[in-house]
């Protein structure tokens, strides 16, 4: 998989349809679910105290302390535990809510005020104010600290603080997803001055020792800002690559939460009372990518073959065993804010197939398909698509390639391959950033006028309702014509022990967004 | 034994025998740098590509690159970090951002402990496997060995292990399924954590040196000069360890080194399954990320121990047998 994992499509609730009110909007459901979260868990009172170890599935030596170089899950655990965001993402329901501002207003989605919350302490006793959110955020702008939020933090066109705890941000155009983008992990706010931060934020945890590619060692932060929270005394970080060694340390007692469980050992796990596996639903997907700037799949009866001849429902079951969502090659999955629930589904027809490739004249042409371990699932897709393409008429040949370096010498250099596209927080960014014709990750090399116009069109609209109209113009446009295919959504699966309690699958990432530490706590 | 006239020279050719090695240790050294440089410089992508991921932007690579020099020529890097290396400095990782010296100097003492109690333990067992199984050549208790120790060298380690872990760990739990290093863990807890991988592990490399041992002294024990110690009525267990021995002691001591070698750069299999922060998986990690000087430095540290371990083999095999030292 590509470095970088976990980030969903979210977008503003629909309730904020007028642009005067996202500000009292979102202070208003912040406010709510600052006090409502501990009555939603149930009937049982979090308790005080506890030790959890934690295991992913990567860590290496790039392994940070710098949010805005966050790359793989433990980073973004690590860097939410120990940093707090401007807004954030509580529940399955992906909106943002407030968290470090305690009010984010704006008139025109061009020019927004943050007013911070008072009193609230880094983990070194120093008072967060203006300063620090002013340098957190115009920090990703300098290429030299390397941040992944450089082409993002591009729009931040002015920061400057107003007073104490007052930030003006003047974007360079107008952008209703402002609150999505703070509540990511790379936005969150690190001590000013510090080019490299070192772990001293705001957040739930202080870190007590960190080893890169070997362990995190988090105390909980008795002087958290949210009161009540953290309930755990310690979080130790590790990584297992290995999946079965992952889950044979969690078996055993040596871990008590994972992730990327594979689908085959989910009832591994989950025959054992003292386990349980959560199924995160995600917009993570594998596809197929058809060139258009290439012969000969920028035959547009091509494409519509391949979409035809994809057996979904197979995929789902033979590939993720159940544990995916079948989708309809456009990128909006159907938990998602914006999803177009009027198109219909494309299913498998042979026959249609079979007319289109015959329409196409490249009947018998042998073609390669490039697949590899590092586009996930797509090994077994391209034999799936092998299968069908011979029965359609078309003989594909299946060239399996080594995951090392797939993605910079194979993944868009040839006519057929396959991609592995990471949830990204709103359905703007992963629009402008994989199908826009100018992206550098157009994947297919396609190019639509209208989809283009409606891109930047829709960025500027707080409406929710017309927004939604465009999101939904722009998924028919890219179901019908452009030159991917999307079989699946592929559902993130963690495993845990059944002690721990108040997990809750939130679609933004494994771990509960990877924003579990603060929210979960250990029953003895 | 030889007299005390006879051992100079015999020093005197022992001590230009190692200079001349070390003189040839240093010049593979250079060649393997060489070529570690030239094939991961043929590795697709770059160490800033790789920290920044599938979400940079060519400037944000460029920048990069920039940062870490390697914008300039393979020759002109090569020879950079050859001059440092020859002063003494490991370099800066690209991607850690941090010393060379200080991420191997917290990976070392691992894997030296790792590798240290597996060579105690399985040398110790090669040796009563490969002595009892030669002196008792044919019998049942020979065959029983051969075929465990046949079988043992045929699966593969992350079957051992990962059996191991199903039974020891999952089933019984008795034994963790990962080896967590914590600084200040007293023995005890360092032996539990370690006690599957050195399982494993041992089971890998006994194997051969057993098989080595009882080829050897099983070569010796149909010598005359047994037979003839064995009739002027040499204790056996005497004969075995003073005289068979030390004429046997060359090819073991060459498949031990060569083994424990393994155990000291090799255990990629046996670290990734239990999560052992050792060399080799940090190894491995720096060639996923292209990290260069990392890289360089793990190469020169296994080739260097490979190295001194032959050296060592081939002096003690000299040592022990006063027909070498003539």
């Amino acid at each position: 998989m590509p470095a970088c994992i976990g980030w969903i499509v979210t977008a503003q609730a629909q309730h904020f349809s007028r642009r005067g009110v996202i500000g009292a909007g979102l202070a208003g459901t912040g406010l709510l679910a600052l006090g409502g979260w501990a009555s939603q868990s149930g009937a049982e009172i979090p308790k005080r105290g506890g030790i959890i170890r934690v295991a992913t599935h990567s860590a290496s030596t790039s392994d940070t302390l710098d949010p805005g170089k966050g790359g793989t899950a433990l980073d973004y655990i690590r860097h939410f535990m120990l940093y707090s965001g401007l807004t954030c993402v509580e529940d399955s329901k992906l909106t943002p809510q407030l968290s470090l501002a305690r009010a984010l207003d704006t008139d025109d989605l061009i020019n927004w005020h943050i007013d911070l919350q008072r009193g609230v302490r880094f983990h070194d006793g120093s008072e967060l104010t203006a300063a620090d959110v002013v340098h957190s955020l115009l920090r990703h702008k300098d290429p030299a600290i390397g941040s992944k939020m450089l082409t993002l933090a591009a729009q931040f066109a002015e920061v400057r603080s107003d007073g104490r705890y007052g930030v003006t941000l003047k974007l360079s155009g107008a952008n209703a997803d402002l609150p999505n983008l703070l509540a990511m992990s790379h936005m969150l706010i690190v001590k000013a001055g510090q080019a490299r931060p070192d772990g001293t934020g705001t957040g739930p945890f202080r870190l007590e020792e960190f080893k890169p590619g070997v362990h995190t060692l988090l105390a909980r932060n008795a002087d958290y800002w949210i009161p009540g929270r953290p309930n755990l005394d310690r979080i130790e970080l590790i990584a297992i690559p290995d999946e079965v060694s992952r889950v044979n340390a969690l078996l055993s007692g040596d871990v008590q939460v994972i992730n990327a469980v594979s689908p085959r050992s989910v009832r591994r796990i989950e025959s054992d009372p003292n386990y349980a596996a959560m199924v995160t639903p995600s917009s993570l997907y594998t596809n197929v990518i058809m060139r258009q700037n290439m012969l000969p799949t920028n035959n547009p009866d091509f494409v519509e073959a391949v979409k035809l001849m994809i057996d979904r429902p197979l995929i789902n079951r033979a590939v993720f065993r159940d544990f995916a969502t079948i989708a309809n090659d456009h990128p909006i999955a159907p938990f998602q804010p914006y999803f177009n629930s009027d198109l219909p589904q494309t299913m498998l027809d042979t026959d249609k197939a079979r007319w289109h490739v015959k329409r196409s004249g490249l009947v018998g042409i042998r073609l390669p398909l490039y697949c590899s371990t590092a586009a996930e699932g797509s090994v077994d897709m391209a034999s799936i698509l092998q299968e069908y393409g011979s029965q359609v008429g078309l003989s594909f040949a299946v060239n399996r390639m080594p995951s090392d370096g797939y993605y910079s010498t194979h993944w868009m250099r040839h006519p057929m391959t396959f991609g592995n596209t990471n949830p990204r927080p709103t359905a703007d960014l992963l629009f402008s950033l994989f199908f826009q014709s100018t992206a550098s990750w157009n994947e297919s090399g396609w190019r639509d006028e209208r989809f283009d116009q409606l891109l930047v069109q829709a960025r500027g609209i707080g409406d929710q309702a017309l927004r939604s109209e465009l999101y939904g113009e722009m998924q028919k446009i890219v179901r019908d014509r452009c030159g991917v295919a999307i079989p699946v959504f592929i559902s993130l699966i963690d495993g845990y022990d059944r002690r721990l309690k108040g997990l809750q699958p939130i679609p933004l990432g494994a771990f509960m967004g990877y924003r579990f530490g603060e929210y979960v706590w250990w029953d003895t | 034994m030889a007299g005390a006239a006879n051992d100079r020279p015999a020093l005197r050719g022992l001590a230009a025998l190692i200079l001349r090695r070390v003189a040839s240790s240093v010049l593979t050294l250079f060649m393997v740098s060489a070529v570690i440089f030239t094939i991961s410089g043929l590795l697709p992508g770059d160490a800033a590509q790789e920290v920044l991921g599938q979400s940079a932007t060519p400037e944000q690579v460029a920048a990069l690159r920039h940062e870490m020099g390697l914008d300039q020529s393979a020759l002109v890097r090569y020879f950079a970090w050859l001059r440092a290396i020859v002063s003494g400095d490991l370099g800066m990782s690209y991607v850690a951002n941090m010393p060379v010296r200080e991420i191997i100097a917290d990976r070392l003492p691992n894997t030296l402990t790792l590798a240290g109690i597996t060579a105690l333990f399985s040398v110790i067992l090669a040796l009563a496997i490969g002595i009892s199984s030669a002196i008792y050549r044919g019998s049942r208790l020979d065959r029983t060995l051969n075929v465990l120790t046949l079988s043992l060298v045929a699966t593969p380690e992350f079957l051992i292990a990962t059996l191991g872990v199903l039974l020891f760990s999952v089933k019984l739990l008795w034994l963790p399924s990962i080896s967590l290093v914590t600084a200040g863990s007293s023995w005890g807890g360092t032996l539990r954590s370690l006690a599957l991988p050195i399982l494993s592990l041992t089971f890998v490399v006994v194997a051969q040196m057993a098989r080595m041992t009882r080829a050897a002294v099983a070569d010796q024990l149909d010598r005359p000069y047994v037979e003839m110690a064995l009739l002027k009525g040499v204790p056996f267990p005497r004969i075995v360890l003073f005289h068979v021995m030390p004429n046997a002691i060359g090819p073991i001591i060459n498949a031990m080194a060569l083994s424990l070698s393994y155990l000291f750069g090799g255990a990629l299999v046996v670290e990734t399954i239990f999560n052992y922060p050792g060399l080799a998986s940090l190894m491995v990690n720096a060639v996923t990320s292209r990290d260069m000087p990392l890289l360089q430095s793990c190469a020169m540290l296994f080739c260097g121990a490979y190295l001194a371990m032959m050296l060592v083999a081939d002096v003690i095999a000299i040592l022990a047998n006063p027909r070498l030292r003539a």
